[in-house]
């Protein structure tokens, strides 16, 4: 094995340009016989991928079938697994330049498609979709596409392969550019490339080709080692899901993790989700030593600089950039397992590095994977796409998947088999607006929730006053009211229109309705204080309510009052109820008797424990 | 080649560089920090996700680096789980040596373990072939080590560029209670989303170098200036040819043919394994330069020199199936 000779001098520069090489991932799709082997072998071998005993057994295999090289068979053995009937997802092959070194996702398997490819597109920079020129556009390239753009995959190149069997024929390419971008419209890539190809032949693959000197563009290869993927990853928002506590000894806690997003740097303001404890970020330790700032997706260690609360499954965020705290969502699943669907089961859900039990509310619709449009279902199948609202037991902190690949993801896992059965990318809220479907551009608010703290100097809240009728809840409610409005806060009192003398006398202790909670939830978002004075007398109506406000803006205050002062203030009511049906809360935030207590007091002890939660923004 | 450039060869291991001056986070991001951080990742999930953790240590290469990983995964803590060696007895001498000295150097709890059956039995490669030597000092003996440490997740240094079967292997590979892969029961895996719940009885290998390929090792060792087992790096040493094979004349266990007589030859390993399995390559590299420029130049795949894989087609398929790594 003698190498040509290299001086120590050049071996130096072209290792510090290898060290220096960005990663590309990619994902390679089409349909059997498009050439999807052949290209990939093709790439491979033109970049020197394989090694010589490879190439002599390929070369010794093709020779057999009457070929010189049938590049197809660098990456066999996929074949053989399928007769055998092993599942592949997917292989994954790996060639480099000095550019760039390349992770190609080989999604094998025509019956399983779906499943593959959103595997293989799940970490994808780039999807290529391969084309018969003599085909055209099929349903199943709009089907890949599709795939391509649920999964976020942002760069999109179109391989119009076999180019020499229709003569390079400009028009025939231009016809499938057209037909595609027509298509392609709809869907959500930054950009989409095409690029005539033969595979067969190395055209334009590697090299570019003189045979069609009507194209001006990159080869496949010339396009992967350029397109400019540095800047998809999300910097902006600092996503930092704790991974591991690491306590060499008692005087230091680090919090280790893989920044999902963003850029963090020494003595940024910190908020701790979902506890929501403010502090500040120490140091970033790494095993070279401490660094002044770091970004995704890198592999760190922060140190705080209060003792606060933190453990596998929190998140650290920016203040000024929190993501959705809540435990309803809307989302896109790929159903990935033999059985299906099942919503009267519960599944566990790994996202970021939370893993929790969520239930399947609502089957919205299905995909039509010919048509691409939406359609009723009762379940979702091996290979089915569709949308669905879910309920996790606590609530997640995560970002849309088009706004952050890293937490909108997740997958959800089996509670008995413990297989994987499903990927799925968050919507959006299910509580929010425009949750039944994306909201159009302009549809949705333009002020940020950060932007109405500020203004407001707090944030939203609902705190419920839960009590039976009489007890005094919506006087306590003004009062609290009054106080929050001389401390320079903005609330809103919410009851039934039950009080004793209101317009109708009750007949059974109130619960908010849907309606009710749907108003609470748009005041919240707007950044008020929701004083919602209801008997809500129901413990798995409150969950319901905690549900739909998110669990980090809700607060439960059980309010008490002797039965003479309840008879007193409710008088109808009692003549008609001895003992009213009321299931007192759990675990109420605080428990106020108005008959101890006057109403300001017991305000007081309200606004303190908003003060507490962190409701108030220090101005 | 000059004494400057072999002075920073690791001859003896001890001489091995402490860590470079820290990263630039900020500059623009190498594949090998994206490879470095991803396999960080996955070795954290693991030591999150399961009761007890083992890290294979089989001394080579991949061994290093994904040794160098957990170091850093954890640091300052130590990394929370032992690391397993499984000692075949048949292994290059200065394996064992800078074995010993790299457990030592870094704080780690090691576990050596050898099938003390088949040392009683005195199997080896010469007189029992190495496909029945390779099952029982080596598959068996890791099934032993990892059911006699109750251990529900093992770490492997294992690449998918390695060989073609390896090309599908997952990152969390699920094994029955025997250490069985059933290639038909494996779990997508997205994102970095790793799902690693357990049945009763079903443990599993992780593979967290599993995106890193050949080129990929040899960079990041001379980027972070990890040492390795001398026998990386060419020396005259004592070897017979064995099947096209040059094979080192380590100690006298290897019986010499009638007439046989080991040659001295500039030689170097591109893996390291059983000294009697494992065939060198002649060369003259003395420095990671020199053989990254080798590498960048050669077009022979690694495991050319492993004689245990040309036992029989697909035979590494096989020995997955069966409980090897
Ligand atoms: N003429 C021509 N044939 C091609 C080209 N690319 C692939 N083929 C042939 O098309 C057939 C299917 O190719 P293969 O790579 O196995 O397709 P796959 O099923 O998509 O992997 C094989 O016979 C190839 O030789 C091309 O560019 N031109």
């Amino acid at each position: 094995m003698a190498s040509q000779v290299m001086s120590v001098a050049e071996v130096e520069a072209q290792l510090r340009r290898h060290q220096e090489k960005e990663l590309l991932r990619l994902v390679v799709v089409g349909s059997v016989d498009d050439g999807k082997s052949t290209l990939i072998g093709r790439l491979l071998h033109d970049t020197n991928g394989v090694y010589d005993d490879q190439l002599s057994a390929v070369k010794r295999a093709s020779t057999q079938a009457g070929m010189e090289i049938d590049f197809s068979l660098f990456t066999d053995g996929l074949k053989a697994e399928r007769e055998q009937g092993i599942t592949i997802d997917v292989a994954y092959r790996y060639f480099s330049t000095e550019r760039r070194k390349f992770i190609i996702a080989d999604t094998p398997g025509h019956i399983q498609y779906t499943r593959n490819m959103a595997t293989g597109a799940s970490t994808a920079n780039v999807g290529l979709i391969l084309i018969d020129a003599r085909l055209g556009v099929l349903q199943q390239s709009r089907r890949h596409a599709y795939i391509a753009s649920l999964l976020g995959i942002p760069h999109l190149a179109v391989a119009v392969n076999k180019m020499d069997l229709v003569d390079w024929n400009q028009d025939v390419f231009q016809r499938i550019c057209d037909d595609f971008r027509k298509f392609a419209a709809q869907l959500d890539f930054k950009d989409v490339t095409f690029v005539p190809v033969s595979a067969l032949k190395g055209d334009n693959i590697v090299e570019r080709s003189e045979r069609a000197p009507w194209y001006e563009g990159p080869s496949i290869l010339g396009y992967l080692e350029t397109v400019p993927i540095a800047a998809d990853r999300n910097l902006q928002d600092f996503r930092y899901p704790v991974q591991y506590v690491i306590r060499p000894h008692l005087n230091y806690r680090g919090f280790a993790a893989e920044i999902a997003s963003g850029k963090v740097s020494k003595g940024d303001p910190i908020l701790v989700l979902p506890s929501r404890q403010r502090t500040r970020v120490a140091s970033i330790d790494t095993y070279e030593g401490s660094v002044e700032s770091a970004s995704a997706p890198l592999s760190v260690t922060l140190t705080l600089t209060d003792e606060v609360d933190v453990s596998r499954g929190d998140m650290l965020v920016h203040p000024d950039s929190v993501p959705s705290v809540n435990n309803r969502f809307e989302a896109t699943l790929v159903w990935m397992h033999q059985k299906p669907l099942d919503p009267q089961k519960s599944y566990l859900l790994k996202q970021t590095t939370q893993l929790q039990r969520v239930e399947i509310e609502q089957i919205v619709s299905r995909t039509n994977l010919d048509t691409l449009q939406a359609e009723p279902c009762e379940t979702l199948e091996l290979n089915d796409i569709g949308t669905v609202r879910v309920r996790a037991n606590r609530p997640l902190f995560f970002d849309p998947y088009r706004q952050n690949r890293r937490t909108g993801a997740f997958i959800l896992i089996d509670s008995l088999g413990n297989g994987t059965v499903a990927a799925g990318v968050i919507l959006a809220s299910s509580s929010g607006a425009g949750a039944r479907g994306q909201a159009a551009p302009g549809q949705h608010s333009m002020v940020s929730p950060r932007e109405r703290q500020e203004r407001l100097g707090q944030r939203g809240m609902v705190v419920l006053l839960s009590g039976l009728p009489g007890a005094g809840k919506t006087e306590l409610a003004y009062a609290a009211e009054r106080l929050l409005y001389d401390r320079g806060h903005v609330a809103l009192v919410v009851d039934a229109g039950d009080r004793p003398g209101g317009a109708a006398a009750p007949t059974e202790p109130a619960q908010p309705s849907e309606a009710v909670l749907d108003l609470c939830r748009r005041a919240a978002d707007a950044g008020l204080i929701v004083l919602l004075a209801f008997a809500a007398p129901s413990a798995v109506g409150r969950t319901l309510g905690q549900t739909a406000i998110g669990s980090d803006r809700w607060l439960e205050i059980a309010v008490n009052a002797p039965l003479e002062r309840r008879r007193a203030a409710a008088s109808d009511f009692y003549a008609r109820h001895s003992t009213p049906l009321y299931e007192p809360p759990a675990a109420p935030a605080a428990t106020v008797d108005l008959g101890a207590h006057s109403s300001e007091a017991a305000a007081r002890l309200i606004v303190d424990l908003l003060e507490q939660r962190g409701v108030f923004s220090p101005r | 080649m000059g004494a400057a450039v072999t002075d920073r060869v690791p001859n003896t291991p001890v001489a091995a560089g402490a860590p470079r001056a820290p990263l630039d986070l900020q500059s623009r991001l190498s594949h090998l920090r994206q490879l470095e951080s991803e396999s960080i990742h996955i070795i954290r999930e693991v030591a999150a996700e399961f009761e007890n953790p083992v890290m294979m240590y089989s001394i080579g290469k991949d061994s290093s680096v994904m040794a160098r990983l957990a170091l850093k995964a954890f640091h300052p803590a130590k990394p929370p789980f032992p690391f397993l060696h499984i000692d075949t007895t048949w292994k290059f001498r200065e394996m064992i040596e800078f074995r010993n000295w790299f457990a030592q150097e870094n704080g780690l709890e090691l576990i050596v373990h050898t099938n003390q059956e088949g040392l009683r039995e005195n199997i080896n490669p010469f007189d029992h072939g190495s496909q029945k030597y390779t099952h029982i000092m080596k598959t068996q003996a890791l099934l032993q080590a990892l059911s006699k440490g109750g251990f529900d997740a093992a770490f492997g240094g294992a690449r998918r560029d390695e060989e073609r079967s390896r090309a599908k292997e997952r990152i969390y590979s699920f094994r029955d209670r025997y250490g069985q892969w059933d290639p038909k029961n494996q779990r997508p895996e997205l994102w970095n989303l790793y799902n690693g719940k357990l049945q009763k009885h079903e443990n599993i290998r992780v593979f967290p170098l599993s995106n890193w390929t050949e080129l990929d090792i040899w960079l990041y060792i001379h980027l972070e200036n990890i040492p390795i087992v001398p026998l990386y790096f060419a020396k005259e040493r004592p070897v017979v040819k064995r099947d096209g094979a040059w094979i080192m004349v380590d100690d006298d266990r290897i019986p010499l043919e009638p007439g046989e007589k080991p040659v001295l030859k500039s030689v170097r390993f591109r893996t390291l394994g059983c000294y009697p399995l494992t065939g060198a390559d002649l060369s003259t590299a003395v420095t990671l330069p020199e053989i990254i420029g080798e590498m960048l130049a050669t077009r022979h795949s690694e495991r050319s020199g492993r004689l245990i894989d040309h036992d029989e087609d697909a035979s590494m398929e096989a020995k997955k199936r069966e409980g090897y790594f």
